[in-house]
């Protein structure tokens, strides 16, 4: 039976990516790591401050893993939550799993906790990179309602892998956030269609920062995960010139776009307002982009 | 945000068992966490609610879910971002399911 990955909870997700039983959490409820600024401006904490870490087995290989819950906070980066996935990235250091793994679902820096907030998205970007430097493969998986926006965004980005649903949506600048910075003539966030074919998972794997498209389904993603183990990209010089060469011949070819449909046409679709009806299988042959070289 | 205690005193007393989460801190909806407290014959519960004002409600839900399952030696754990009452038992009752099923931290 399908289990759609956007309806589950962070714990369900978790539960059912990994090898059945084989989760093992680190600072779980019980042990009340909550959050030392909500109650001081008057909110409800939360018992794991809305994310989920530990280890587990991926068809047998052990991972390390991370789920952040939307429905808390937007799955907002507070001071807490940051340190649960730096102390994560960490341990993968000692411990060398075939890849650490982050189920991210968040809409970047939780407000509440400002600067301590900023301060984790940055630490937490340093511990993933240190990881991928020692050769540890790290894996996003995008496909909550709430998106992956803000310094999560850019967190994920860092990431070796991206796998993403029709559902998922990856960006820096929320659509709310784009358009009272500069207006609804930029963009209309209430338009949900023109939000999804901007930010959504389908955009993103068209235009390559997305590796793996997959059904709304864990099942889908674990395969996809699975699929990822022990592939790591190489965080060289070389990797970091290829990215720049990619984004600045994005903006050659596509600077003057204005609709992602436009951009679409542009890469070779034959027919952009057809995407949005198809099957995330039916995807693979519209991208023209060759695949990451794999180290 | 208000802060709420209650205890009753039950006879079904569950044992030693792994703590029990169900529910997320999310609009409309709460977290419960079930906590062995050994040797007791109490059923203690903390409540941190985003809604002040309704200790009377909370007092009557609980009233309820106690009378329903009676347990003791237990502490129930709960952070509200505004359920209702109808959610509020809905997820009491799911925690006093898994406990009953011994299923653990779930979703």
């Amino acid at each position: 039976m399908n289990r759609s990955f956007a309806e589950s909870t962070a714990r369900a997700r978790v539960a059912h990516l990994l090898d059945a039983d084989s989760f093992q959490e680190i600072l779980g409820p019980a042990e009340r790591v909550v959050s030392p600024h909500l109650a001081l401006l008057g909110v409800p904490s939360s018992f794991d401050d809305g994310v989920v870490i530990g280890s587990g087995t991926l068809a047998g290989q052990a991972v390390l893993i991370a789920a952040q819950e939307g429905e808390f906070m937007g799955g907002g980066v507070g001071e807490v939550h940051g340190a649960k996935l730096v102390g994560l990235f960490k341990r993968a250091l000692r411990l060398q799993p075939a890849a650490v793994i982050v189920l991210a679902e968040s809409g970047g820096v939780r407000l509440h906790e400002a600067n301590a907030g900023l301060i984790a998205v940055s630490e937490v970007m340093r511990a993933l990179l240190d990881a991928r430097a020692h050769g540890i493969p790290v894996i996003m998986l995008i496909g909550g309602d709430n998106g992956c926006f803000g310094g999560m965004g850019l967190i994920a980005r860092c990431a070796d892998h991206v796998v993403m649903s029709d559902i998922g949506r990856l960006a820096m600048s929320g659509p709310e956030v784009i358009e009272s910075s500069n207006g609804v003539e930029e963009f209309d966030s209430r338009d949900r269609a023109l939000v999804w074919r901007t930010t959504g998972g389908k955009h993103r794997f068209l235009i390559g920062d997305c590796d793996v498209l997959v059904e709304d389904d864990v099942a889908a993603f674990r395969s996809a995960a699975i699929g990822l183990l022990g592939q790591s990209i190489p965080l060289n010089l070389a990797t970091m010139e290829a990215e720049h060469a990619l984004l600045s011949d994005r903006l050659t070819q596509y600077g003057d776009c204005r609709d992602a449909l436009d951009i679409w046409r542009r890469a070779g679709v034959p027919d952009p307002a057809l995407v949005a009806d198809l099957e995330a299988s039916e995807m693979q042959a519209l991208k023209t982009r060759k695949p990451k070289e794999l180290a | 945000m208000e802060q709420l205690h209650f205890h009753f005193v039950g006879q079904q007393t569950p044992g030693d068992f792994m703590p029990i989460l169900v529910g997320v801190v999310g609009s409309g909806n709460l977290e419960v966490m079930l906590e062995p407290s050994a040797d007791s014959p109490e059923c203690r519960v903390d409540i941190t609610t985003s809604a002040r004002g309704f200790a009377p409600i909370w007092a009557a839900v609980l009233q309820d879910f106690h009378e329903r399952h009676g347990l003791a030696g237990i502490s129930i754990s709960i952070n509200d971002m505004g359920a209702t009452p109808a959610v509020v038992s809905l997820r009491l009752d799911q925690a006093a399911a898994e406990l009953s099923s011994g299923t653990g931290i779930t979703s």
